[in-house]
């Protein structure tokens, strides 16, 4: 599904990835942990293609193709998506009418036939049920007003509304709290079958409890520095992330 | 050529009307406009709009009305209101393409050539303030038609009164100077439309005044959209004025001429009067929008409201200039004023100038304005979910303009002007250089 050789990225004039490595098999999660500024939203954003973040060497195979000769947009009509850290708000511009344009986008790129207002109707009200989100969200301004939880519901309902074959959920769980983040991991489980896989970006075992992964890796300082079974986790949560900086270093 | 010689022929081979106090206005109404001169950039007022492409055309008066078919018309002024549609074609009242509403005795809709010699228009034209702009004298010496609309105290008009002014293009260059008067007296209720629209790409100049007066506790919804061919002239002058606790909602629309000026001056002239003057602009290429405001606290407890909002793409130059007066005695005045705009590309300009001259010291009055592009987090969010780049832009300015939209009566309507943003700049984008 998804393999990172040796990929080192900018943002910001720093460089923030230094040779990192990872392969993401069809059917799997897998979890990306690490402390603060270690690179995985930069991780993140490389995936989803954002203009800031510049790839200065390695590669990125989806599906045995490179990411990087495409456009964000062809990446998500091709399978990929993005929950973000820090959901945009875009006034003016119904939740709806945002939601209805991404997923005949998508539909379009894919030759499928665009869904009218009544048919996206009908599933967007199904897929909200699976984040218990109420509909007036649906007609307010995307994520205009909403609180940090309903932000945070709202990215997972656009996942569930796009059935993405990668998603990758960028620090998720953060600010929520034990009831939405299950309602969260409820939405990204619906979606795991032998054809979807998904890299959760956390800081927090806490998450892994409800998606249980199927593997863990450790990002530090640009590199995943230890790669394990979901026990992992619970290893980081016990004893942090220092002795495995430290490891990195020496 | 000289320009002032050029009207002067015209005025004196106009033959007189005939109606005493109507030739009067217009002798009085052009040695105004001799008087004023037709501007230039020296003038403080119009120094980011260089007026000399109107200047410099020798401006000839319209034929007679072209045959027009109704169906091609709507086509060009959707969404059309079945019942109350008012059809000018170069500035004539055109009643075969109308469908006037079921009038009550309460609401008067009248083209003000046949009213003319009715002695109650004799006090009423030309009663809201003096003219501003040469050009509006000009419409006052030249105006061949128009509409009057006036609403009895007390009576709502539930469903919108479109009026359309169509410019059908000549051989030769035209001018037409449409003229509208709405009354509303107190206590009623009124929306209307003042529609421009042209039938194809020629030299032709709009040069229109509407007056507004708004009795008290009366409301008046005031939507002017202007979508005439991006090649043509438009300048036009709103005056209004609102007694005690009136309100104007005014919206000027604007999709981009090869040259706009639009002047409006509201009078606030009872306590608790209210104006909401918004307005959009959409240009491109090397089209030119130029909006003036001018909104008069003239006593105690007037509330003020303004948003205009732009986008700009192209070499498209942009003037806001909003002028805000608190007169000495006009406390408790609460005015507030906002500009921002949205540069699309490196080559468009925006020159944005608030004015607030406050000479009372009870007052709450604050403006800003904004410049910008099409914010880079955003877009990349809408192409994230597969959104291509071209159709996140247009979502996003039609995110921007729903501020003006929505406020809209006539929904209808608001979908439409969505639409037009898109279409304009679109458009804008195919026209030759130096349009």
């Amino acid at each position: 599904m998804l393999e990172i050789r040796g990929l080192h990225a900018r943002a910001g004039g720093a460089e923030i990835l230094k040779g990192l490595d990872l392969v993401l098999r069809p059917g799997e999660v897998h979890a990306v942990m690490g402390p603060n500024g270690s690179g995985k939203s930069t991780l993140a954003n490389v995936l989803a293609g954002r203009p800031t973040v510049e790839v200065t060497a390695g590669s990125v195979l989806y599906r045995g193709k490179s990411l990087f000769d495409l456009s964000p947009e062809e990446r998500a009509c091709q399978g990929i998506f993005l929950a973000f850290q820090y959901p945009v708000e875009i006034p003016g511009v119904s939740n709806m009418y945002f939601m209805k344009s991404a997923l005949n986008a998508v539909r379009k790129y894919r030759g499928e036939t665009e869904l009218d207002a009544m048919d996206f109707l009908q599933l967007v009200r199904e897929k909200m049920k699976l984040v218990q989100m109420d509909e007036a969200l649906m007609n307010r301004s995307v994520n205009e007003g909403f609180s940090g939880g309903e932000k945070k519901r709202n990215e997972i309902l656009q996942m569930a509304v796009l059935e993405p074959a990668l998603a990758i959920l960028d620090e998720t769980d953060s600010g929520l709290d034990i009831d939405a983040l299950r309602i969260v991991a409820e939405g990204v489980n619906a979606l795991r079958s032998p054809g979807r896989s998904a890299l959760v970006i956390t800081h927090y075992q806490r998450l892994l409890d409800y998606i249980v992964p199927d593997r863990v890796h450790v990002l530090a300082d640009g590199r995943i520095v230890r790669s394990g079974g979901k026990d992992l986790a619970r290893e980081l949560e016990a004893r942090g992330y220092g002795w495995l900086e430290q490891g990195a270093r020496a | 050529m000289n320009p002032l010689a050029h009207w002067q022929e015209r005025f004196a081979a106009a033959p007189p009307v005939g109606l005493p106090w109507l030739d009067a206005l217009r002798r009085k109404a052009f040695d105004r406009f001799v008087e004023m001169g037709l501007p230039t950039t020296r003038a403080e007022e119009w120094r980011y709009t260089n007026p000399a492409r109107i200047a410099k055309t020798a401006w000839d008066e319209a034929g007679p009305v072209p045959e027009l078919d109704r169906q091609a018309l709507e086509r060009i002024c959707s969404p059309v209101y079945a019942c109350s549609v008012f059809v000018f074609v170069n500035g004539r009242y055109a009643p075969q393409l109308s469908t006037p509403p079921a009038l009550g005795s309460w609401l008067g809709v009248s083209s003000l050539a046949r009213a003319a010699a009715r002695s109650e228009l004799s006090q009423r034209l030309g009663s809201v303030g003096e003219p501003v702009t040469s050009f509006a004298a000009l419409n006052s010496a030249f105006f061949g038609d128009g509409a009057w609309l006036r609403v009895a105290e007390g009576k709502r008009v539930d469903e919108p009164l479109h009026l359309v002014f169509v410019s059908a293009p000549e051989d030769d260059p035209i001018a037409t100077h449409p003229r509208v008067l709405v009354e509303a007296s107190p206590g009623s209720q009124l929306t209307v439309v003042e529609d421009h629209v042209s039938l194809a790409a020629g030299s032709s100049f709009t040069n229109c005044v509407t007056e507004v007066e708004i009795g008290a506790n009366a409301g008046v919804e005031w939507i002017k959209v202007q979508r005439e061919d991006p090649t043509t002239l438009h300048v036009s002058e709103l005056r209004a004025r609102v007694a005690r606790d009136g309100r104007l909602s005014a919206h000027t629309l604007c999709f981009g001429t090869a040259l706009t000026r639009n002047d409006a001056r509201v009078r606030l002239d009872g306590p608790g009067a209210r104006c909401d003057l918004r307005g959009l602009f959409v240009a491109g290429g090397d089209q030119l929008v130029d909006n003036h405001t001018w909104i008069d606290h003239a006593v105690p407890h007037g509330t003020s409201r303004e948003l205009y909002k732009g986008i700009l793409d192209g070499r498209a130059r942009g003037v806001f200039n909003g002028r805000v007066v608190v007169r000495p005695d006009a406390q408790k005045s609460d005015a507030v004023q906002q500009n921002p705009n949205l540069l699309l590309s490196r080559d468009a300009e925006i020159a944005t100038q608030p004015q607030l001259e406050i000479r009372a010291d009870d007052v709450k009055c604050s403006h800003g304005s904004t410049v910008g592009q099409l914010d880079p987090d955003s877009l990349f969010y809408l192409r994230s979910r597969g959104v291509p780049l071209e159709e996140a832009r247009d979502l996003l300015m039609r995110g921007f303009v729903s501020e003006i939209t929505r406020e809209l009566s006539v929904a209808a309507l608001a979908e439409r002007i969505d639409d037009l943003v898109v279409e304009r700049l679109g458009m804008a984008r195919d026209l030759p250089e130096g349009t």
